[in-house]
């Protein structure tokens, strides 16, 4: 038990960082600090996604810049709709509007990720292993070439969103209101994760993760759990899409191809695999030593190549591992 | 469209089958023999790809590059697995999965640094820059027939390798029961060591031919890696035979999809949208006979180890 205080500790600390950090970046005045942190915020939550599939489930996928990008492209459509003062479609005589509203475009995120990871994991849960790797990355792949190729929403270019979308009568132009927004989002999950996790179904899932014939045998079907939490995972990850195109105010294919897969596996591994605030440390080491190498060398990329390096060689269980030691239960 | 495009594209698709089957043996051997996903296994190739480039550059002689390639990506191979891969086989997956993320932007990052971030220029030789004539129909690029004879060439070698000889039986040992091999007295951590180098030098290989159709250039390496997972992964991961069957239907079906979709497409809608959706359709047709290939024999075509 002791050690599961230290990771507690680290937690909280960590929270209270994620609190001062924009604060002192507002008293100091350099906004640029709080956009770093949001940009670690948001792709944190990407983590945290994958996480859920990845560290609790066992289900590497290398597949959740589809998910990542869907929530990017779902923002980015409804956005230009709405601006353009054009119809997103008619279905049934009912006309669908765009819309720069959050709390519309989120659900709606949720909603079509929701439906993407449910064909994808369907028939990708069929596999195991190295396989499933593969699998996932393959479904990822033809939507990145989908969307390159897909000319009415700027195919290979992307598409612009020319004003932050709307939360509440909130301007999210201001750094501080939109980090704000995310930072929220990311306790809100990282709470309904802790909640998950040691509830039933986080049990069955941490179970098909271990062994799926005694998980089976004790009356629970494996793949209905692993769906279920490959769905969720997915949902989080486009959650986080969303607030990325939202960020940057601009969505492109980019956000689909495999080095975004990539780059979130890298945030969860790095901080620690099934840790709860592991992707939190994953992303923001990841982001800040890309911020600060980036400023003294052009050659940034070997040194946070060595850094990882050591990670892996040194710090088994990522860096929340390293200081908060091993899960004595598992 | 004729008969003799048609023959052309199949010639096309059969070289970059070939090259991708280069790529993927290495790759394959190494996750079947050590369990190992490595994903720096494109650097390897990008390291053959410079020191051909390099070496050819100096000498003028294409032939010094291409064994300086061979040698270069053999050596780099042996130095990481003694001193990082090698403390991996005991890791997870997911453990390879980010030490060999770290070696890619290592070794991307340090050829940048080395060669500068411009493209490198590397010449077909003399001797195979003229087109032959095929059967009084075509002309074809030498330079492409050659890739593929060299391919042809490397999978009879590692098929009389893995099946005929000590060193085989020993890899083919390795892959069903390491601790049997290791109990019987084989020095395995030589065997690893080999067996990476000799993938290595088979990417660094693919590398150096490939140089002379592109440009030799940091990061060259990425999306050939991500084909050649696609490849082993049809195929059945550890079998080399499962490696050169779906690198040959990766390479047709790319190939010819590239070529055939558009005018299919054309067939039934304006020439504009077919050629965006035959062109989008067909970068993604290996990914959807990926897909289709694994929903149906979850473990690829030929499943190694029975």
């Amino acid at each position: 038990m002791a050690n599961l205080t230290i990771e507690y500790k680290l937690n909280v600390f960590l929270v209270m960082l994620l609190v001062a950090l924009p604060a002192i970046a507002l008293i100091l005045d350099e906004p640029f600090y709080i956009t770093l942190a949001t940009k670690v915020v948001i792709l944190a939550l990407a983590g945290v996604g994958l996480n859920l599939a990845l560290g609790l489930g066992g289900l590497i996928s290398f597949g959740h810049a589809a998910f990542f990008g869907i929530g990017g492209y779902v923002a980015g459509i409804l956005a230009s709709h709405s601006l353009n003062a054009e119809l997103m479609f008619t279905l049934a005589e009912i006309e669908f509007q765009g819309s720069t509203n959050m709390l519309v475009i989120w659900p709606l995120a949720l909603l079509v990720s929701a439906l993407v990871a449910l064909i994808i994991g369907y028939f990708s849960l069929r596999t195991k292993g190295v396989y499933f790797i593969m699998i996932t990355l393959a479904f990822a792949q033809m939507i990145y070439y989908f969307a390159i190729a897909w000319p009415a929403y700027g195919g290979e270019d992307g598409l612009s969103i020319y004003v932050r979308n709307q939360f509440m009568g909130l301007n999210t132009l201001d750094p501080i209101n939109f980090y704000g927004i995310c930072f929220g989002l990311l306790m809100a999950t990282l709470f309904l994760l802790s909640r998950l996790k040691n509830s039933h179904f986080g049990a069955a899932l941490q179970a098909a993760r271990q062994n799926e014939q005694r998980l089976a045998a004790v009356g629970i079907r494996p793949f209905g759990i692993k769906l279920t939490a490959f769905v969720i995972s997915a949902m989080i990850t486009a959650l986080a899409g969303a607030l990325f195109a939202d960020l940057n105010r601009f969505v492109s294919p980019d956000m689909f191809s495999w080095h975004t897969s990539g780059e979130i596996m890298i945030f969860v591994i790095l901080g620690g695999v099934g840790r709860l605030f592991g992707p939190v440390v994953g992303a923001g080491l990841f982001i800040v030593f890309e911020y600060y190498l980036g400023g003294l060398t052009e050659h940034w990329a070997l040194f946070l190549g060595l850094v990882l390096l050591a990670v892996v060689l040194f710090a088994r269980g990522g860096l929340v591992g390293l200081i908060a030691g091993e899960v004595k239960h598992d | 469209m004729t008969a003799i495009l048609i023959f052309e594209q199949l010639l096309n698709g059969l070289q970059f089958g070939m090259m991708l089957f280069l790529m993927s043996a290495g790759l394959t051997l190494v996750f079947g023999v050590m369990g190992l996903i490595n994903l720096a296994h494109g650097v390897l190739y990008m390291v053959g790809a410079f020191a051909c480039a390099i070496i050819a550059g100096l000498t003028g002689s294409f032939w010094l590059g291409l064994l300086a390639s061979l040698v270069a990506a053999a050596m780099a191979g042996a130095l990481v697995e003694v001193g990082v891969i090698r403390k991996l086989y005991q890791r997870d997956h997911l453990d390879q999965v980010l030490a060999t993320y770290a070696l890619i932007l290592i070794f991307s990052g340090a050829t940048r640094w080395l060669f500068g971030a411009f493209p490198l220029y590397l010449d077909v030789p003399e001797i195979l820059s003229a087109p032959v004539n095929l059967f009084g129909l075509l002309d074809y690029s030498s330079y492409r027939l050659f890739i593929i004879a060299v391919g042809i060439t490397v999978a009879l070698g590692l098929y009389f390798l893995i099946a005929k000889t000590r060193l085989g039986m020993r890899i083919r040992a390795g892959e069903s029961d390491r601790e049997m091999i290791a109990a019987l007295g084989v020095d395995i951590r030589t065997l690893y060591t080999l067996v990476f180098a000799l993938g290595a030098a088979l990417a660094g290989l693919a590398g150096a031919l490939l140089g002379a159709l592109q440009s030799v250039e940091v990061g060259m390496g990425d999306s050939v890696l991500i084909l050649a997972f696609v490849v082993i992964v049809i195929g059945g991961i550890g079998s080399i035979k499962g490696a050169f069957i779906g690198a040959l239907l990766v390479g047709l079906v790319d190939t010819m999809g590239r070529f055939l979709l558009p005018y299919l497409f054309a067939l039934v809608l304006p020439p504009d949208t077919a050629a965006s959706i035959g062109g989008a359709l067909s970068s993604v047709a290996i990914y959807i006979l990926m897909a289709v290939i694994l929903i149906v024999k979850p473990k690829g075509l030929i499943a190694a180890n029975g």
